[in-house]
């Protein structure tokens, strides 16, 4: 087995708790993140679950470096990027791409859907950044009549489509997903996870997919991160976490996933009506 | 959408009236002309043809002082408020956008410079600085620049938390890159709406400092001089002080609906 592609080992991150007033002139520190250490294998799917406040969005934001870690560290391809200035991770960010939930937020609304994802490959000096972004709108399956669009103009699933054309277009290694689907209806977001799977396919991808909806997870990914109040409580193959679970947490996680069956009791109230 | 029109149509046409004045004007609007004095406008008894709005005390035409008085409305207004919004937008982007100490500074410069009273901080720099229309600019740069301070920096902090700013991190833009690329067109709406009630403000500052006579020298016209002038008139010929207050009424309007209409405008989902 190849190294991993990102280790982590004891992250940590904390931050000045701003509802606390200083004492002694420092503030007390929230820990967000506590000991966290997994690998994510090269070309892998891992899914990375928990409520809301577990940290995981901030789990992912230290991944692609929007935040630095105050503990531990991360290397990305057996390169330290834990801290890492500005200036050295921009040989680093065309391989650390993010599709961030709300698209609305996440696309800049004066911006037309061609220069989104060309803008991008002109900073990093791709030639022909224009065509190469038509080429990104044609793998997400928008189609090329979208490129003089502005993102108002879309529909939610659209939106993030150019959200995926625009972290894929880079040509990254990685790329983090973080609770893409859970603005979309059920249709949407299963349109959108089956484009995931196919650019994974297609791409050679490695994809972290942040929910907190498990089935997705369970059909996305090959592994999987459970965790709770910034720690993880449970973490490996998704089948042996399905299957037996060994933390009460992921076991309560796993009986909320709501389940198509219909028992009879309902069946004979709704022949009654 | 008649409002963006009624109100740009009004200063579309004070501005050609202002650059094409020698043309336009009927009489040289200094000529003094002491045997036609205090004339009547048209629609009144004894009004001499060719001075449509009649003339003042010392025969001078009113319409033609009015259209020369909307220079320097317009030079004043353009420039001064031009020159503030350069100076609050870069100061307001700053703050909002790198917060910190920056912040933290030209917070407290904004705060020390609004506890001046405007009028009395203007009529002080113009009286240090001389009088002469640079020195009307100069001032109303001066004090004006917290109002596009404030609000520029408090946009721009609202735009800094949008993800938009994060995913062009994840791409690899610089910080001052994004500051210029992506935060700027979406605070640009709200420093366009800002300038246009600015320069109706600026129009009345300088109307009030012509009317204390420490704007341009008291031969050109201006129309805070034309209502000093007209004042001492009132009972004799009301005109005079009617006409370039009507002026400055509906310019001032004019502004500040043009910036409504352009806030609505440039909402990007409403076109």
């Amino acid at each position: 087995m190849a190294e991993p592609l990102i280790e982590v080992r004891d992250l940590g991150l904390s931050l000045p708790d701003m509802n606390a007033g200083p004492r002694l002139g420092r503030r007390p520190r929230l820990e967000i993140l506590r000991g966290l250490s997994f690998d994510i294998p090269r070309r892998g799917v891992v899914g990375i679950v928990g409520e809301s406040g577990s940290g995981k969005s901030t789990l992912g934001r230290c991944l692609v470096r929007l935040l630095e870690p105050s503990a531990g560290r991360i290397l990305f391809d057996g390169h330290d990027i834990t801290h890492m200035a500005p200036s050295e991770l921009t040989g680093h960010r065309r391989d650390l791409q993010m599709v961030f939930q709300d698209p609305m937020s996440s696309l800049n609304p004066r911006h037309t859907i061609l220069r989104l994802i060309a803008g991008p490959l002109k900073l990093h000096g791709v030639e022909q950044a224009e065509d190469k972004a038509r080429e990104a709108l044609d793998r997400v399956h928008l189609g090329r009549a979208f490129a003089d669009r502005y993102p108002h103009q879309l529909s939610g699933g659209q939106r993030q489509r150019v959200g995926i054309a625009r972290a894929i277009a880079l040509g990254p290694r990685f790329i983090l997903a973080d609770e893409i689907t859970s603005g979309l209806d059920v249709s949407t977001q299963a349109q959108i996870v089956a484009l995931l799977e196919e650019l994974v396919a297609d791409m050679h991808l490695t994809l972290a997919f942040i929910s907190h909806d498990l089935s997705l997870i369970r059909r996305l990914a090959d592994t999987i991160i459970v965790l709770k109040a910034g720690e993880i409580v449970e973490q490996g193959r998704i089948a042996d976490v399905f299957d037996a679970p060994t933390h009460p947490y992921t076991a309560a996680l796993k009986a909320a996933i709501p389940l198509p069956t219909l028992d009879d009791a309902w069946l004979e109230n709704a022949q009654e009506a | 959408m008649a409002r963006l029109w009624l109100s740009g149509g009004w200063l579309v046409l004070l501005a050609l009236a202002a650059i094409f004045a020698p043309l336009i004007a009927p009489h040289d609007p200094l000529a003094q002309d002491l045997f036609l004095e205090k004339l009547p406008p048209f629609w009144m008894e004894g009004a001499e043809p060719g001075y449509y709005l009649g003339t003042d005390s010392l025969g001078r035409d009113v319409l033609s002082r009015l259209i020369y008085g909307a220079r320097v409305a317009l030079i004043v207004a353009v420039l001064a408020g031009g020159s503030a919004a350069i100076l609050g937008s870069v100061l307001g982007l700053l703050a909002g956008y790198l917060g910190g100490w920056t912040d933290r500074a030209v917070g407290r410069l904004i705060d020390i410079w609004m506890s001046f009273p405007p009028v009395l901080f203007a009529i002080l720099l113009v009286a240090v600085l001389g009088t002469g229309l640079s020195s009307v600019i100069i001032a109303i740069a001066v004090i004006d620049w917290t109002r596009f301070a404030r609000v520029v920096r408090a946009e721009t902090m609202a735009q800094s938390r949008m993800d938009y700013v994060a995913s062009a991190t994840v791409v690899g833009r610089s910080p001052l890159g994004t500051l210029w690329h992506e935060v700027v067109p979406n605070v640009l709406p709200t420093i366009l709406v800002l300038l246009s009630l600015e320069m109706g403000i600026t129009v009345i500052v300088e109307a009030i400092l012509s009317f204390v006579n420490l704007s341009v020298s008291s031969d050109d016209p201006t129309w805070g001089g034309m209502i000093a002038e007209g004042r001492t008139q009132i009972h004799f010929a009301l005109w005079i002080l009617v006409a370039p207050m009507v002026a400055l009424f509906l310019t001032v309007l004019a502004f500040s609906q043009f910036g409504e209409g352009l806030k609505d405008r440039l909402d990007p989902a409403a076109s």
